[in-house]
This record gives structure tokens, sequence and C-alpha cells, in this order.
């Protein structure tokens, strides 16, 4: 028998899967690669999760599309792997099935009045301006003064500054036209960013951070109070903090000290120490109420916020975005982690209950380690679990699947998904779209509903 | 002269490959690669050879007198990151 390709399904074409598509193709130039995605795009959070504002990182993209659809990895968009095909059909016509699903929900808070109108969970509001089509049809209430971030990451970061740019300078990014519209009639002027913990534990970058304190038009404020370091914190600091965690409470020491601007059009205000306690309103957000809290030392060695004092202080505001971690859903057809939120797995090798890899069955990215790293963790990510895929290639625990042909997956995938998006169908659609951004001088003009994109794939035949 | 890492670093890797003089730090698996927020070029290390720009897959690098305004505080904190460095080995040390 001639030499057989390694064929390789990876579900999930966002930056995980792009990066371990781009790693196997490097380190095994013989293997078949599909890129399954249940959106009709490509690139996963680097469309649609990365702001607008922040265009330099979507170049990534170009180094994705380059080291894998334009090295003959397929490109099968608008397929849901688990309903539209399933795993153990995945693993019949697949040597190998890598898992790059990455975490689609979010964490919640646990207090009342979550469920309110007006409180939304992070993920929903950046799908909503990014044009993520199954988030478009959302309304936001922009209409009240003050809007409230629940979080101290890189991603409340990206909130405070998509809800205190000016229109003129959202109009120049790829924000979605729906959300433009809706952020250009904002009446909100004040946003209030709550960590849980102190200044010195706040996860964002400190470039974020600087980038809070450099918005044309708008004032940053931090109490002096709420920077001036407990002595676990001072300690911690010194002892063993690192160079972000000093760089950032110098930025916000530097901030304290910023008079403040009476001309400024909206005020980013971050306050630490406080948790929230409960959303309040009748039928909609009306304030929140939190709490003061403490940092001590757990057990286990790390810094937590304990709560100091039974009153509260109540915000009134209009809108709470809550940004305190995504959570990656259960998956049809393979084991899933329920206490991590993970699919079980050794360096990306997926485990059966029995604790032993499941042969062909891989995970990378955020469905592997948790939601946690940044762009290029991925990176490594996939190497690792590329090495193993390669070595049990060598190695030949994996079966050559009855049904390798790629006739044999195209014909299933055209019974089950007859508007299935290829390569060109995602090139017709990117064209469209930049070709609109270069008329109306923005980086790009995204179509924001399936059909939309759909129709547009279309057309390329 | 002296090439600089800018804010939107994502630690993508592909500078560190490429630099021949290996001045960009910290190198996946050194022990606060994971934890840093971005990568940083040692100012005294960097022999301007334009490498890593080439490398970058975001154009994250800029010389030293091309950086956009925005990024100008990334001079001061690429060196600082090297300072703190050294002065933490001689302590250890």
């Amino acid at each position: 028998m001639a030499h057989t390709r390694p064929a390789v399904a990876i579900v999930g074409a966002g930056p995980a899967g792009a990066f371990a598509a781009a790693c196997l193709l490097r380190s095994r130039g013989d293997a078949v690669i599909d890129l399954f995605e249940r959106l009709p795009t490509p690139w996963g959070l680097l469309r649609g999760g990365v702001a607008p504002d922040h265009q330099e990182i979507k170049r990534l993209e170009d180094t994705f599309d380059r080291q894998t659809l334009r090295r003959g990895c397929r490109f099968l968009g608008n397929v849901d792997v688990g309903v539209d095909v399933s795993h153990s059909e995945l693993m019949r016509h697949y040597t190998a099935v890598i898992y790059a699903t990455g975490a689609q929900t979010d964490k919640s808070l646990g207090i009342p009045g979550e469920d309110l109108s007006g409180s939304w969970a992070a993920t929903e509001f950046v799908a909503w301006y990014n044009g993520h089509p199954d988030y478009r049809g959302l309304e936001f209430d922009l209409s009240a003064e003050r809007a409230v971030v629940i979080g101290n990451g890189n991603v409340a970061a990206d909130l405070a500054r998509m809800l205190t740019l000016s229109g003129r300078e959202l109009e120049r990014t790829d924000v979605a036209d729906h959300a433009l519209e809706a952020l250009q009639d904002s009446r909100v002027e004040d946003v209030i960013v709550l960590g849980r913990r102190g200044p010195a534990q706040a996860a964002f970058t400190s470039a974020e951070l600087r980038e809070l304190g450099h918005l044309d038009g708008v004032d940053i404020r931090v109490d002096p109070d709420d920077v001036e370091l407990d002595p676990v914190s001072r300690r911690w600091l010194t002892e063993e903090g690192g160079f972000t965690a000093r760089k950032n409470v110098e930025l916000l020491r530097e901030f304290t000290a910023r008079p403040v601007r009476p001309d400024a059009r909206r005020r980013i205000q971050l306050r630490f120490l406080r948790s929230p306690v409960e959303i309040r309103g009748t039928d909609r957000v009306e304030a929140i109420d939190v709490r003061r809290n403490e940092i001590v030392r757990a057990h286990d060695g790390s810094l937590r916020a304990r709560p100091v004092a039974e009153e509260v202080e109540t915000i009134e505001c209009g809108i709470v975005l809550r940004s305190v971690g995504y959570r990656a859903v259960k998956l049809r057809g393979v084991p899933f982690d329920e206490r991590y939120f993970v699919l079980p797995n050794k360096r990306g090798r997926v485990l059966a209950d029995d604790g032993e890899p499941i042969p062909g069955v891989y995970a990378v990215g955020w469905i592997k380690r948790g939601p946690t790293g940044i762009l290029g963790t991925n990176k490594r990510d996939a190497e690792e679990t590329v090495s193993c895929l390669v070595e049990d290639l060598r190695a030949g625990p994996l079966q050559q699947p009855p049904n390798a042909g790629r006739e044999q997956i195209d014909a299933l995938l055209a019974e089950r998904q007859p508007n299935l998006v290829t390569v060109e169908g995602w090139r017709a659609i990117d064209a469209h779209e930049l070709e609109r951004g270069q008329r109306e001088l923005r980086p790009r003009v995204k179509l924001a509903s399936r059909d939309e994109l759909l129709t547009t794939a279309q057309c390329a035949g | 002269m002296t090439y600089v890492i800018a804010g939107s670093c994502i630690k993508d890797d592909s500078c560190i490959e490429v630099c021949p003089v290996d001045c960009i730090h910290p190198k996946p698996g050194a022990p606060d690669f994971e934890t840093v927020e971005q990568l940083y070029i040692d100012p005294g290390e960097c022999i301007d050879c334009d490498a890593c720009v080439e490398a970058c897959p975001i154009d994250a690098i800029f010389a030293d007198f091309g950086l956009p305004d925005k990024y100008e505080y990334a001079l001061e904190v690429n060196a600082e990151f090297f300072a703190e460095q050294s002065t933490a080995e001689r302590t250890a040390a």
C-alpha cells in the first residue's frame, strides 16, 4: 500500500486552531488538514474578540492565512460540529481530530439581580460590537449616564474604551455598523470599573492600563486611598510581584495625581477592593450594590479578597457589564471536565474516563488549558499538542479511518450543510468587507448577519 | 540605536527565533515567560539587524527613532525590564 497521508480535522478556526494547523504543516508537511468552523468566517476571537480599536493585532490574520489556508489547509465554515456532523462521524473520516473550540460562554457573578435587563456578560457586548452574527440583534440600553464594568482584566479595559471612545474614533475602526450607531448615540458619560482585589493584583497589562489614561477627551480617575497599598500587598509587590504589577501600581499612582479636566467628554473611574453584592432595579438595572474588601493571604499562598464590612455602597447605573472570565461549554461526544471546564487531557491528548488517552483525539487552546493567556500563548500550546499528535502518527497508535477520502467527507457535508462556506466563500466575504472599508476609510466594514455572510460567500460559486 | 517592542506584543515568539544575538527576553521555557505581558529587547545587546521587525506578525517592533507617539513610553519600559533583571541577578548572586 502506498504511503497514506494523515487526515486531520481541526474543530474551531480561532487562533488556537490556526496555530495548530500551521504547526502541524511545519512538522508534517504531508498532513491533509480540514479546519471546521461554526461561523462563516475564520480566526475566532481575532475577528470577534480583539477590540476594533486594536487593529494592529488583527494583522495576525495575514500570518494565519499564509501559514494555513494558503498552504492547502481547507476551510469548512458554517459547520457546527456536534450538530451538523458528530464526533464519531469525524472519527470515521479523519486520522485525528483536534478540538480548538475555545470558551464560548462567560462565568456568572452568582448575585441577585444578575438576570435583570441591562445586566450583561462582557462576551455578549464584545460579540455584538465585533459583528458576531449571533449577537447582532442584542439591544444595549446606553441611555443612562453611568455604566459599571465588573472585572479588572484586559476585556474590562476594552469595554471601558469602547464605551468612552468618540464617534469619530469609532468610525475609523471595524466596529460593527449596528454597534457604531448605538455607541454614537450613547449617553454614557461615566464608566466605573470595579476590581475585586487591589491595584497590585489587577490583571490589566500595563499597556492596556496606560492606554486608559491616554484616551482623547476622557478623564481617568483613581481615588488615592484605593492605591494606598495594604501591608500584605506591599510586601507581595516587593517580594513576589512581577514587572507588570509594579508598573501598574506606578501608573495608577500617576493617575491619582492628575487634575480633573472640566472639558472632558467622558470619565473612567477605576475602583479597587470592591465586590458587587446585588444588582438592583424593578424591571431593569437601576443600581449596583458593592461591598468593600481587604486583601488576605490564603492558605495556598494566593492573595484573596475578603469582605471587610457588611455595609454596602449603592452606585446608580443603567447598565452593568461583567467581565469576570470566560467558560467553555461541553462538547457532544467527547469527555468533559465539569470542574475545570476543559477537555480532560494530558499535554493535549484527550483522556477517557479511565485516564487513558483516546486515540486520535486532541485539544488545543482554551478548551485544553482553560481561558488564560494571550494570543501568542496558543502558539506554544499548539506546539505541545501537535508534538503529541506527530509522535502518535509516528509511533502508530492511530488507525487509518475507514472513510479517509476527501470525497467522502465532502459528500457527508454536502448532505448535512448545504450552506458550507469554503475558502473561496471566505475570500469573497473578506474582499467585500475590505472593499467597503476602503470606500468608507475604515479598515473593514463587517457583514454582521449570517444571511449577508452566506449570500456573499455563495456569490463566489 | 535599538529596536523596541511596543505594547501590542502578543508574545508570538517569532522574533526570538530569528534574533541572531539572543537579545529578546524572556524566552519560552524561562520561568517568567508566561507571566510577562510582552517580550522585551535588551537595548544594550540589540545590533539593529531588523530581523525581528520582519518576523513580527503584527508589526509591534519599531526602531527607537521611529516609535509612534503612542508607544513612546516603550523605550524606557524595555530598558527598565533589563535593568530590573540585572539588579535581581546581582541580588541573587
